[in-house]
């Protein structure tokens, strides 16, 4: 069963990319991440690892995916790739018109000053700074950013603002780390397991604030998580299995992150 | 202005590792102290001689001859490429000087009656010059009037011809000549026992014998002149007068010495800051790889964000810049104080009219853009690994150390130990570059104290050889000229002298190919015992009378060894030229000298048993009776005492002894506990979580202990040795660059001097264990537990 199969049966009936045969008179899709055939491999001492086997994906703007796998699937290599963190194998990713896999790493770099917005499962905040100066530390560097304070705000956290990492909860913690993502007011919010490190109560407050981003200011976002009922706040849901594409729909019945449970 | 949140992170976390930071600092400042002291000594002095040296005219060729008279002058300065010639009459004489046991010596140096010197031009610190036409007042030199403690109006009686005299001291003086105060063949100066007083010509010149003449000539050159041609042709000028031999400015003995202690500060102000600068590069390179990998998620953050691989190497580039910065201003403030000290010192022995400090901001710079080139040196291949980790990589903790088993195992010596002893060697073993500099850290400290102190063990060597091995006389009596053998029988007569031994010494010039060398020629009495002729292995040997024995450092300038045949010309009487065989070379310290039986140098001579001199053993209960009969004797030139010489050396020695053994222990303990503090600091932190384990599972705190300073104790163990080794490597290197012609620094390095270093490395790496113990025992068992790594 390939993936690229299933793509063309999403694709064909919602939004029909250019590769994909698009229907005359239908406006252009508006594709933010478009991935052909991309693999990566790893080398683990004598072990070859295939993290991704030609994997082929659309992310169209304004949308939140959810990307579902167990660990070890190649979720975290899709989203690193995706954010230009780490790079294919083989295969091409283009954000909008600009083609990833042909970037250098200054170039690489100037994407992700200028688009890319990432949290981590572990939050990795500078325990060196205050939430202020963790979110501070992206928009002084940002081209347009909001203020790190506004940003705190909207994550709820007015008034933990000069506390330091160490000083605050995990939820407190990782709300900064969305924060710090949004408050350069990145097209695409890359998340890996951000609710990993989290019970359900504190998971589904900064789940709440991620959607509460998506809707807000649209910004594209992609989720990655193993806990199959965090997909039902998803427009689209992938899941991947052993590299590969195994699942991908449309989610009809999208629910407010508050009412998930896990 | 807003602090950027980058540099918030760098200050903070630069506050956290403040002891190991600071310490480094300490290191650099060391280095650049020693540059700015060194350096900035060394340009205020340069300055101040090349000031004196040109606004005195200082002259550029010497020469001494017997006598000529005046209207020699003229031809003189008709020589092409001479400026100014300035005759004078110059003597040694012996002097009574109030609250002085022995004799001193005096060298009297004429000044033109009522006009200003043409060259050497005397300045006068108080007082004034004599009167015209006084012949009992005189300007003394200022070190011998400190010396002293002569004033303005006090007297020095002076034997100046066979007649006992009082001076009158009416000025207090320097002159170009006498920066650097020695008597002839002394290379320390003896203040109270040697002085140059400067007295009229028209009173010097009828008492020897000079009236229309001269004795001694200073010229200057024109621009462009050659040196080499212009004492050529004074040679050759002079020679029917009794000419010594010319020579320029690089062979007169303040100047020399003057000229040598300039290079041997220029020397020592580039080598030991290097080695700061390289322990420095080290630590820092260790403290920021150990910061690099504790952050690679940190930096994977900063990249995923978009920081550029430039910022992140910046970011901690600037925690290496910002302990040099700290150290460098250190450095500065103290290297510019210690330089104004060491100038004060160096006024002592270098008089100068005025010795300005001074302490440029080139030299600043310079010292600030070397250690931020260690810094760099020292962060790049840290800074590099940071940048060079791709985010997604740097993003994943990094693998667990792998132990495999080592070289303790494979020659099965791992039963034999114990379990701590076994982990301590394999955390050596395991990064056996970064032990290997840390003994070798250990080792500069260690290197620097043998490298330091030996000096000393070479100095005691050479004061050892050449004042109980070389000169066993009490006194060394020399005449005011050659006397006949029978003066000797006069000496023998005086109450309190226990034996008599006469010497000979005539100037000559030695000849081989085209080298020469201006020396003494010594004729010794064949069966003497109170100055003898030593091998390299410290065999007396007698003055041979058919030949030459050569100093070792004379036969190597000339390049003859013995069998070969050199050309004695002999500069005074009826100047013989004769070729004689060098018969052996022998051991000498200081000087360059050759020496043959006295009876022979007699007959090479064409005159009969004569003598220049007397060595006298002395009843040490009558030794000042002996003194003041010598002092009355107008006969004697001088008189020197070899235990009051020898006092006078050590005395000298332990004055800088103190003041450098501080300095070295400071330096080196700087080193030691850098490196050891730097390195425990380090394996607490990479060890923490396994010691807290070890504590949990019921471990004391000393046995904790004993495994992280386990493995400081194997490097300094490993350290001090090679400290030994690099620290006798570097002593031959200095004595290298210190040996002159006129000295050769034994390599000698007492066992003592090996022990010192040893004991200081020791406990500069105790204390820097103290330090990190405080934190070991503060270990949070479950906090440390918890952080994930």
């Amino acid at each position: 069963m390939g993936s690229g199969q299933h793509h063309e049966t999403v694709g064909a009936r919602d939004a029909p990319g250019p590769a994909l045969g698009v229907a005359p008179g239908a406006p252009p899709p508006d594709v933010v991440f478009r991935v052909r055939g991309v693999s990566k491999v790893y080398r683990m001492g004598e072990v070859e690892v295939h993290a991704l086997r030609s994997v082929d994906l659309d992310l169209y703007a304004g949308e939140l995916m959810v990307l579902l796998g167990a660990s070890g699937s190649g979720k975290s290599t899709l989203l690193n790739i995706l954010g230009g963190l780490d790079t294919a194998t083989s295969g091409r990713v283009w954000f909008r018109d600009r083609e990833l896999t042909r970037a250098g790493d200054a170039e690489l770099t100037r994407f992700r000053r200028d688009h890319v917005g990432f949290v981590f499962q572990f939050y990795n905040l500078i325990p060196s700074l205050t939430a202020r100066e963790n979110v501070a530390l992206v928009t002084e560097i940002a081209r347009n950013p909001i203020r790190p304070e506004d940003a705190l705000e909207l994550v709820g956290l007015g008034a933990r603002m000069d506390h330091f990492p160490a000083q605050l909860s995990g939820g407190e913690q990782q709300r900064v780390a969305i924060a710090r993502a949004i408050a350069k007011r990145p097209e695409v919010l890359l998340c890996d397991e951000p609710t990993g490190a989290l019970d359900s109560v504190t998971g589904r407050l900064v789940l709440g604030v991620i959607e509460r981003v998506n809707r807000e200011l649209g910004t594209t976002t992609v989720l990655i998580t193993h806990n199959a009922p965090i997909a039902r706040m998803a427009d689209r849901v992938v899941r991947l299995h052993d590299g590969q594409i195994a699942q991908e729909y449309r989610n009809t019945e999208k629910v407010p992150a508050e009412t998930l449970d896990w | 202005m807003r602090i950027r949140a980058l540099d918030r992170k760098l200050l903070r976390e630069a506050w956290r590792l403040r002891g190991q930071l600071f310490s480094i600092a300490l290191v650099v400042a060391c280095g650049v102290m020693t540059v700015v002291a060194m350096r900035s000594t060394y340009e205020s002095l340069e300055l101040s001689r090349a000031a004196y040296y040109e606004r005195s005219r200082f002259a550029d060729v010497f020469v001494t001859l017997n006598r000529a008279p005046e209207t020699l002058a003229a031809r003189i300065a008709a020589i092409p490429g001479v400026a100014a010639v300035e005759t004078r009459i110059v003597l040694d004489v012996s002097l009574d000087v109030p609250g002085l046991d022995e004799p001193a010596t005096g060298r009297l140096v004429s000044l033109p009656d009522g006009r200003e010197s043409a060259l050497n031009v005397l300045h006068l610190r108080e007082g004034r010059t004599p009167l015209p036409g006084r012949s009992d007042e005189a300007v003394a030199s200022e070190a011998f009037a400190e010396a002293n403690g002569l004033r303005l109006g006090d007297a020095v009686s002076a034997v100046i011809h066979g007649r006992y005299q009082r001076l009158r001291i009416v000025g207090i003086g320097l002159s170009p000549e006498y920066v650097y105060e020695v008597g002839a063949g002394q290379i320390v100066p003896d203040n109270r026992r040697f002085g140059v007083l400067w007295m009229n010509r028209s009173a010097l010149a009828p008492a020897y014998d000079m009236e229309g003449a001269f004795n001694d000539v200073a010229l200057r050159l024109a621009p462009g002149a050659s040196e080499a041609a212009v004492i050529a042709e004074l040679d050759r000028l002079l020679e029917p007068y009794g000419g010594r031999g010319a020579y320029g400015r690089a062979d007169q003995a303040s100047a020399r010495i003057v000229d040598e202690e300039l290079k041997q500060n220029r020397t020592s102000g580039t080598a030991v800051p290097l080695i700061f600068l390289g322990v420095a590069a080290f630590l820092l390179h260790i403290v920021l790889s150990r910061l690099v990998q504790t952050q690679r998620d940190q930096i994977a953050i900063l990249k995923a964000f978009g920081y550029s691989n430039l910022d992140v190497g910046l970011h901690y580039l600037r925690f290496a810049l910002l302990a040099v910065g700290i150290g460098s201003a250190i450095g500065a403030a103290f290297g510019a104080w210690i330089g104004r000290l060491l100038l004060d010192v160096y006024a002592a022995y270098f008089r100068f009219p005025e010795l300005t400090y001074r302490v440029s901001w080139t030299l600043f710079a310079i010292a600030v853009a070397v250690s931020a080139a260690a810094a760099a040196l020292g962060a790049h291949s840290a800074v590099r690994r940071a940048v060079a980790l791709p985010p997604a990589e740097a993003m994943r903790p990094e693998s667990p150390a792998r132990y495999r088993p080592g070289f303790l195992e494979r020659i099965g010596a791992a039963r034999l130990l114990s379990p701590a002893a076994r982990m301590i060697l394999r955390n050596v073993e395991r990064y056996p570059v970064r032990a290997g500099l840390s003994a070798l850290g250990v080792g500069f400290a260690v290197s620097i104290l043998v490298t330091g102190t030996f000096l000393f063990d070479a100095v005691d060597y050479m004061l050892d050889v050449q004042f109980r091995q070389v000169q066993r006389e009490d006194v060394a009596v020399l005449f005011t000229g050659p006397r006949n053998a029978s003066a000797r029988y006069d000496m023998a007569r005086l109450d309190g002298v226990l034996r008599v031994e006469p010497y000979r010494v005539a100037p000559a010039r030695i000849h081989e190919g085209h080298r020469k060398r201006n020396i003494p020629l010594t004729g010794l009495s064949p069966d003497g015992e109170l100055r003898r002729i030593l091998d390299q292995d410290f065999v007396p040997h007698a003055p041979p009378a058919d030949g030459l024995l050569l100093g070792e450092k004379l036969a190597e300038v000339l390049g003859v060894r013995p069998g070969d045949t050199v050309r004695i010309e002999i500069l005074e009487g009826a100047r013989p030229v004769r070729e004689l065989p060098v018969v052996g070379t022998v051991n000498e310290i200081i000087g360059m000298n050759a020496y043959m039986e006295l009876g022979a140098l007699n007959r090479l001579l064409h005159e009969g048993p004569t003598i220049s001199g007397v060595y006298l053993a002395v009843d040490p209960h009558r030794r000042t009776e002996v003194y003041d009969r010598l002092k009355n004797m107008p006969a004697v030139a001088s008189a020197s005492s070899r235990l009051v010489t020898l006092e006078n050396f050590q005395s000298q020695i332990a004055e800088t002894l103190l003041v450098s053994m501080t300095i070295l222990i400071g330096f080196a303990a700087v080193i030691a506990v850098g490196v050891i503090y730097n390195g425990a600091r380090i394996a607490l932190a990479e060890r923490g979580r396994e010691l807290a384990s070890l504590r949990v599972l019921g471990f004391t705190r000393r046995e904790v202990a004993v495994l992280l300073f386990g493995e400081r104790a194997v490097i300094t163990a490993a350290g001090i040795p090679a400290g030994f080794a690099i620290g006798y490597f570097f002593a031959a290197a200095l004595i290298g660059a210190f040996e002159t012609e006129g000295y050769r620094i034994p390599l000698v390095v007492s066992g003592s001097t090996y022990a010192f270093a040893g004991i200081v490395a020791v406990a500069a790496a105790v204390f820097a264990g103290l330090l990190v113990r405080r934190r070991l025992n503060r270990l949070d068992l479950i906090a440390v537990l918890k952080t994930r790594e």
